[in-house]
């Protein structure tokens, strides 16, 4: 690099260039992979055992709902016979029977797809309604925010619950798995709409939406393109927990005696029916609910799993 | 490395020896600082300058073991006053932190408790370090803590909290504790990064009259060279972990001998608009081609002074035949009132953010507008770009007053008017790949079918001399200059004729930010661009803009030529803000 012996003054040190070679100013060094938020967060998650633990229990349970035929051949209901009431489990019968005389086991398998659409729907009810009002009031602010989130705050001081028991006394005549999953989901959207309202608003600041804004974009397709992409995350993870949540609220209320009528088959029905043996047949009660629990837990483990892989934040500290 | 300034036999206050710094990661240990040797005697200043990444915040932070997360010392020595500290429990090393080595973090902002007065947080740390007991002594050693901070109405102050103050005021108060106990030792991490220029130089002024009186010795940690050598007497260059020179500040600045550091100078823009400077002073009649800088010494990096001097050259050969060109931007009293909701009852205050702003823009000329935070520079580009609405005043882009386009008009408009904004981090969607960033402004605009689409971004990778591969990456993957080289892209892609340019390089390393400036150039003389450039850093204006408009509290103070508002300042405010441009203190012998 120098012609001459360059003058080096006392104390000037010089590393030698072998030590440490130059490298081209802002050289691009890119991975094999490409990457980006939900690229990296699926990578993070498939290394978890929890993940897979989750997915499974969940498709099971999907499985089930839809195929119950292909786990038990004993018809749930038909084939009750008060003989065998509160009966300990034989050969066919693994779980033993209720006190109706029913076989516990298919009752389960049975009342999946019940628990599960009542699941689904709340959470498609409360996805739907809490994106729209979340982004709306969110992205576009002022009156429109202020009447967005006064509603959602009316909502949100009435426990979904006690509504839902107000709203299937009254609707007591058109008890059914469309108007319990409406009872439980009108209630329970503005957690959803608060958490994207939040994210919403962080988003809307980010540089590239103001660049999107200079460029002509239109606002609706800033809030399509830009905006809801980036602040959906968070919902995400709300929405995988809730609909735990759901399949609980469905399991009181039949338990209450509010839900679904007795005829149909559901794990809170099940439960509820199984209250006054507790002390004399404790299994069918606690089949019921472990089917009940285990299926909530997945579904609240995989939200879990989805929030660590998606936060930068705690991804950096492990 | 031996310090032969010093007497013979005289123990260094700090000597580092071949320091070796980890970070404990999935796939092994990441080295961080890789064999660091480092002398520093008391009462000395000595500066460690690099980019980020290059291991100077490690450094600065094994030395009072506060590595942050799986950082580790892997190796060496780092003996301070006979002891040595890696040898050290926490407890012990809790006795050295605030006792003898004082430390100033580099966030004002975030660095003091927002729930405590700060009365309260420098009486703690009094209370700690066991300078003084007793309700009433420790309250009187907080107020003089305070005074000699620089701080008015001490006694008063104490009582206020954080938000009370501003940065400059905070970061006063951060010396003030790192000072309390009258450390042998004080390291300042980058201890004015985030303040402006002006409010930058009175507290490193203070800071060194300070550390003078008291004696110690200061180890300061700076990205910016031209700051470094104008603090420090001592400099260290780091570069991926290793010391790549070591000297005084003047040798090194004036003989750089490992390229990195050549290339550092060459990219400095205080150090290049200092040199200009000089250079003109001297005498106006000389080209600046007199000069006996020799730009062939830089191997790789890019040459702000070379790129200023072609310039300025070029200036001066059409000066010659002085053609006015048409206005590009013509900006006639144009006011932005804010409200914010009053504090008090009733008092629904205003602020003026702009106030009767006038200025005109030259077709494919650079029109700066520089001032310090809250100028209402920001204000005014957001308002030329049509992304707020003036409260008076007009806006002519190429004769045509903008208040009234919409729809197909106002399209039309943002088509030839773009920006590039400043944080690199955000200035690109995270979800959207490269390809579809660039492509944006052709999709809305409907230019071309997919596949001229494509050609275009292609072409446009290209101009900003990144790969064709990054067509279908995604931002995460780039480093900041790369964004703001996407940025760039998109801003170009339907082929403007202004690119508004908000603090575009300020988040930039200095070799990144003298890549990009040198780009921007390029297209410049390429394209016949008309930038309007928006920064708080007045050397870099001096490298790039034909003229400049300084801005303060929301009025132009001073209009006029780069050269003029430089060599002729006419403002008491302008010749502030020049003189607190780092570096300005040197006597370079060029």
């Amino acid at each position: 690099m120098s012609n001459n012996t360059p003058t080096r003054g006392p104390g000037h040190f010089v590393a030698p260039l072998e030590e440490t070679p130059l490298v081209a100013v802002d050289a691009i060094k890119l991975d094999e992979r490409k990457s980006n938020l939900w690229i990296d967060a699926w990578r993070d998650m498939r290394r978890r055992p929890m993940f897979w633990i989750s997915a499974v229990i969940i498709l099971l349970v999907i499985f089930v709902a839809f195929f119950p035929t292909l786990f038990t051949q004993v018809p749930p209901n038909d084939d009750c016979q008060l003989a065998n009431s509160n009966g300990a489990p034989t050969g066919e019968h693994i779980l033993g029977f209720t006190k109706q005389g029913c076989d516990i086991f298919s009752r389960i398998v049975h009342g999946t797809a019940t628990s599960l659409s009542v699941g689904i729907i709340v959470t498609i009810l409360t996805t739907v309604l809490g994106i729209l009002f979340g982004a709306f009031a969110g992205f576009y602010g002022g009156w429109l925010d202020s009447v967005l989130s006064r509603a959602g705050d009316i909502f949100f001081s009435i426990p979904y619950i006690l509504a839902a028991v107000v709203i299937m006394s009254v609707f007591s005549a058109y008890r059914n798995v469309f108007v319990i999953s409406l009872a439980i989901g009108i209630f329970a959207w503005p957690a959803t709409a608060r958490v994207l309202r939040a994210e919403i608003l962080r988003v809307k600041q980010s540089d590239y939406v103001m660049a999107a804004q200079a460029v002509g974009v239109s606002n609706f397709r800033i809030l399509l393109r830009h905006v809801l992409p980036n602040s959906i995350a968070p919902v995400i993870v709300v929405t995988t927990i809730s609909l735990g949540a759901a399949i609980v609220a469905e399991a009181t209320l039949s338990f209450l005696g509010v839900g679904l009528p007795n005829s149909t088959m559901s794990w809170g029905n099940d439960i509820s029916a199984a209250q006054v043996d507790l002390r004399t047949a404790p299994q069918t009660l606690i089949y019921p609910s472990l089917a009940l629990s285990i299926t909530v837990l997945a579904f609240i483990m995989m939200g879990e799993v989805i929030r660590d892989a998606l936060d930068p934040k705690a991804r950096a500290q492990r | 490395m031996s310090d032969p300034t010093t007497t013979p036999g005289a123990r260094p206050l700090l000597e580092i020896k071949n320091l070796e710094v980890g970070f404990q990661s999935s796939d092994g240990i990441i080295p961080a600082v890789r064999g660091v040797d480092l002398t520093l005697m008391a009462g000395q200043t000595l500066a460690i300058v690099g980019e980020s990444g290059s291991g100077k915040s490690t450094t600065a932070s094994a030395i009072i073991n506060l590595l942050p997360g799986a950082g580790r010392i892997t190796g060496g020595s780092i003996l301070f006053d006979g002891k040595e500290l890696t040898n050290y429990s926490t407890k012990q090393m809790e006795d050295i932190r605030g006792r003898e080595i004082g430390y100033v973090p580099q966030d004002p902002m975030s660095n003091l408790n927002p729930v405590w007065s700060v009365g309260f947080q420098v009486e703690e740390t009094i209370r700690a370090n066991g300078i003084a007991t007793g309700r009433k002594a420790v309250r009187e050693h907080a107020i003089q803590v305070l005074r000699e901070a620089g701080l008015q109405d001490a006694d008063k102050r104490l009582k206020q909290f954080p938000h009370q103050f501003s940065g400059g005021m905070r970061q006063r108060v951060l010396i003030g504790i790192g000072l309390s106990s009258r450390p042998k030792l004080l390291i300042a991490d980058e201890p004015t990064s985030a303040l402006d220029v002006t409010v930058q130089r009175r507290i490193l002024d203070h800071l060194e009259t300070l550390t003078r009186d008291i004696g110690t010795a200061v180890l300061f940690i700076t990205h910016d060279l031209g700051l470094a050598a104008e603090r420090a007497e001592q400099l260290v260059v780091m570069y991926k972990g290793r010391i790549v020179e070591a000297g005084p500040s003047r040798e090194i600045l004036e003989n750089p001998l490992h390229p990195y550091t050549q290339r550092l100078v060459a990219a400095a823009p205080s150090l290049a608009s200092r040199r200009i400077l000089s250079a003109t002073q001297e005498s106006a009649t000389h080209s600046l081609s007199d000069l006996d800088y020799a730009p062939t010494t830089v191997t790789e990096g890019i040459d702000l002074i070379a790129a200023a001097e072609e310039r300025v050259e070029r200036e001066r050969a059409g000066g010659a035949a002085p053609t006015r060109r048409p206005d590009a931007i013509v900006v006639n009293d144009l006011t932005k009132v804010y409200k914010i909701r009053g504090q008090g009852k009733g008092s629904a205050g205003e602020i003026t953010a702009a106030d009767h702003v006038s200025f005109a823009v030259e077709k494919g000329t650079t029109t700066a507008i520089v001032g310090e935070s809250g100028s209402g520079k920001s204000t005014v580009a957001k308002m030329i770009l049509k992304l707020e609405q003036p409260t008076s005043g007009q806006i002519l882009i190429d004769g045509v007053d903008v208040a009234p386009l919409k729809g197909r008009s106002l399209l039309d408009l943002r088509r030839r008017l773009q920006p590039v904004f400043q944080d690199p981090y955000g200035s690109l969607n995270p979800l959207r790949n490269i390809g579809n960033t660039i492509a944006e402004p052709l999709l809305v605009h409907k230019a071309g079918d997919h596949a001229s689409r494509r050609a275009r971004v292609l072409e446009l990778l290209d101009q900003v001399a990144l790969p064709q591969s990054l067509i279908t990456r995604y931002p995460n993957e780039l480093s900041g200059g790369q964004r703001q080289r996407v940025a760039i892209a998109r801003a170009l892609a339907l082929k403007p004729d202004i690119v508004v340019l908000d603090e575009a390089v300020s988040a930039l390393d200095v070799l990144v930010q003298a890549q990009i400036l040198k780009l921007l150039a390029e297209l410049q003389s390429e394209l016949e661009l008309t930038y309007l450039f928006i920064t708080h850093d007045l050397a870099v204006v001096r490298v790039i803009a034909d003229n400049v408009c300084v801005m303060q509290k929301g009025r132009i103070v001073e209009a006029a030529s780069t050269d003029e508002v430089f060599d002729h300042p006419q403002e008491q405010y302008t010749k502030e803000l020049l003189n607190a441009i780092p570096g300005a203190g040197i006597a370079l012998g060029v």
